[in-house]
């Protein structure tokens, strides 16, 4: 303690005197502001031609039709093709993400020793890194040619849900395998200790113990590979096709709603024509789906989300 | 062994019983020496636990205590530096032999931790779980007599018998421990391990932890690591001492000093260092 150092005036500053406090506040409240800005304005953007179209097209008559064809004369504006085909390839996507994505997440994070992780896991990543277009031409040219084709014989044309979905689904194994390492090792060591204690092996813990502590994780994990797999354009458009169909058959190609999107949005209809309206009105259902998936994820994780 | 002389034993604050005198030892440790790769972090210990007594491992903070307790289910084997020489033979045959398998050890050696730890299950899928995963063959109602007699057993029953279906995790966590006590004693343990199972629990809960040991002597082995002298002292027939010192490279390792009946140990220790750290002069 200084003794030289007097302190005269006993008199507390105004706390409005932190001006740098503020402008800080202010800054990082503006960020945020920002990015919920820009959330209203597409949602506001997507709405009114939306709604534009929906003033030509009955909402029932959307949703339920079953052709698509909103280019022909006379159009017709059923949506169902659309999304029959982004069922079948999110679908497929999720045949082969889940087990390969969960299964690599069990092994990264209850089999391998630290320094597998360690390697394997960047490697698992880059999956995720590899452009969708770059994935959109694997797709063609060899998952349809020479896997489908040559070495299953399968009868498939150059456009098929299959491969579209068989590749998205490599696509987001990453998404899934990462996110869900990510929950299972973050399951206290302790609670895989007191499985072993009592005599179970390591299959045993990690799927009676470990799985269900880390489940909500796991299950936005996939939420996640879905909502990715809905909102995927690029594979879907360049393997899948561009012809909306209704089929019970994976072999055949068919539209997604992202794929039309894609497609109509390169073409040229007239900005305020009923063509124009409907890469929106689509382009909402696609929005609403998603927001939709996200919703009952949440759900998920709260509902099974366990305090350890 | 009477209620009497446990009362006794209880009132006198120390656990000198009839228990402590003679020992048949259900396990002999010889020569043990554990590493942590290249580290060599617990040196020679060689003692004896004996059957139906509740042994406690007592000593400061990095003397072994724990790893020693935690080789005798082989959980040691879950670190994977970690390797273990020497000898501990559990009714004639050599835990560490190459051939045993540590699941089946660990399904005779039952263990509790320090933090409890229920898994996310229902209160009854945390009892019922040892007995699933070990492959006893048990209907329905088998499985719930069972989970009744190991409740019971932990003394929770009558806390938790309407509310059977909740989560383990909604239990105060007094309760959590005896909920994992119960677990351990589901799959009929021969001797049951306990890493400090008090250090996060209040007085009364610890009291609770405590009766129910004396309980469960009577039917198992008991072998307890604490922190806490009173409680070796209440409850425990046999304590070995451990201390930790340096070796002439400047590492620092666990040992064992002695080992007697907790009477002895508390009141008329053969070393020294026992009684310095028993009065509270280190440690």
């Amino acid at each position: 303690m200084n003794s030289s150092v007097k302190i005269d005036d006993f008199s507390l500053r105004s706390s409005s005197l932190r001006i740098g406090e503020r402008i800080i506040r202010g800054t990082l409240f503006a960020a945020s502001a920002f990015s919920v800005l820009i959330t209203i304005g597409i949602v506001w953007s997507l709405l009114v031609p939306a709604l534009e179209f929906f003033r030509q097209v009955p909402v029932m008559d959307f949703l339920t039709g079953t052709r698509w064809a909103p280019r022909f004369k006379p159009a017709s504006f059923g949506v169902l093709p659309l999304i029959v085909g982004t069922l079948w390839t999110t679908t497929i996507a999720l045949i082969v993400a889940v087990p390969f994505g969960l299964g690599s997440a069990m092994y990264l994070s209850e089999y391998a020793s630290d320094k597998t992780r360690r390697r394997l896991k960047p490697v698992v990543e880059l999956l995720a890194g590899i452009p969708t277009v770059v994935y959109g031409f694997f797709a063609i040219e060899f998952v349809t040619r020479v896997v489908l084709k040559d070495w299953m014989g399968l009868d498939v044309g150059t456009f098929s849900v299959l491969s579209a979905g068989l590749v998205m689904g490599v696509m987001i194994i990453p998404t899934v395998a990462s996110l869900s390492e990510d929950a299972l090792s973050a399951v206290p060591l302790a609670m895989r200790q007191g499985s072993f204690a009592l005599g179970a092996n390591k299959m045993q813990t990690t799927l009676r113990v470990v799985f269900p502590a880390a489940f909500s994780g796991i299950a936005a994990a996939v939420v996640l590979g879905i909502s990715r797999a809905v909102g995927e354009t690029m594979i879907v458009a360049l393997a899948a096709g561009n012809k909306p169909n209704i089929s019970s058959n994976p072999l055949e190609g068919a539209q997604t709603m992202t794929g039309f999107i894609a497609n109509a949005a390169l073409g040229d209809s007239r900005v305020g024509s009923l063509e124009y309206d409907t890469l929106f009105a689509v382009g909402l259902l696609l929005f609403m789906s998603t927001l939709i998936i996200n919703f009952i994820s949440i759900r998920l994780v709260r509902r099974y989300r366990e305090a350890y | 062994m009477t209620s009497d002389s446990q009362g006794l034993s209880r009132s006198m604050h120390l656990g000198a019983s009839t228990r402590g005198e003679t020992v048949h030892p259900i396990m002999e440790l010889r020569n043990l020496d554990v590493y942590y790769g290249s580290f060599h972090a617990v040196r020679d210990i060689s003692l004896d636990v004996g059957a139906n007594q509740i042994t406690a491992f007592i000593g400061p903070s990095g003397c072994g205590k724990s790893t020693v307790l935690r080789c005798l289910n082989r959980t040691n084997d879950l670190v994977p530096s970690a390797r273990v020489t020497g000898v501990i033979d559990y009714r004639g045959q050599d835990l560490y032999a190459a051939t045993v398998d540590p699941i089946e050890v660990r399904r005779r050696v039952g263990m509790v931790f320090q933090k409890p730890n229920p898994f996310p299950k229902s209160i009854f899928d945390n009892v019922a779980y040892g007995p699933r995963v070990t492959g006893m063959k048990l209907d329905k109602s088998e499985t719930a007599d069972l989970v009744e007699h190991a409740l019971s057993k932990a003394g929770l029953w009558s806390e938790v018998k309407d509310k059977l279906d909740q989560s383990g995790f909604a239990l105060s966590g007094g309760q959590q421990q005896r909920l994992c006590i119960a677990r351990a004693i589901a799959t009929s343990p021969d001797i049951l391990l306990m890493d400090e199972p008090c250090a996060s629990l209040d007085p009364i809960a610890t009291s609770l932890i405590e009766d129910l040991m004396l309980e469960l002597v009577n039917d198992y082995t008991v072998v307890i690591v604490t922190h806490n002298m009173q409680q070796a002292a209440r409850v425990s027939d046999r304590t070995a001492f451990f201390s930790a010192r340096v070796d002439d490279a400047g590492q620092r390792y666990g040992h064992l000093v002695e080992m007697d009946q907790t009477s002895k140990i508390f009141t008329n220790p053969s070393d020294s260092r026992t009684e310095d750290y028993i009065s509270g002069r280190f440690g």
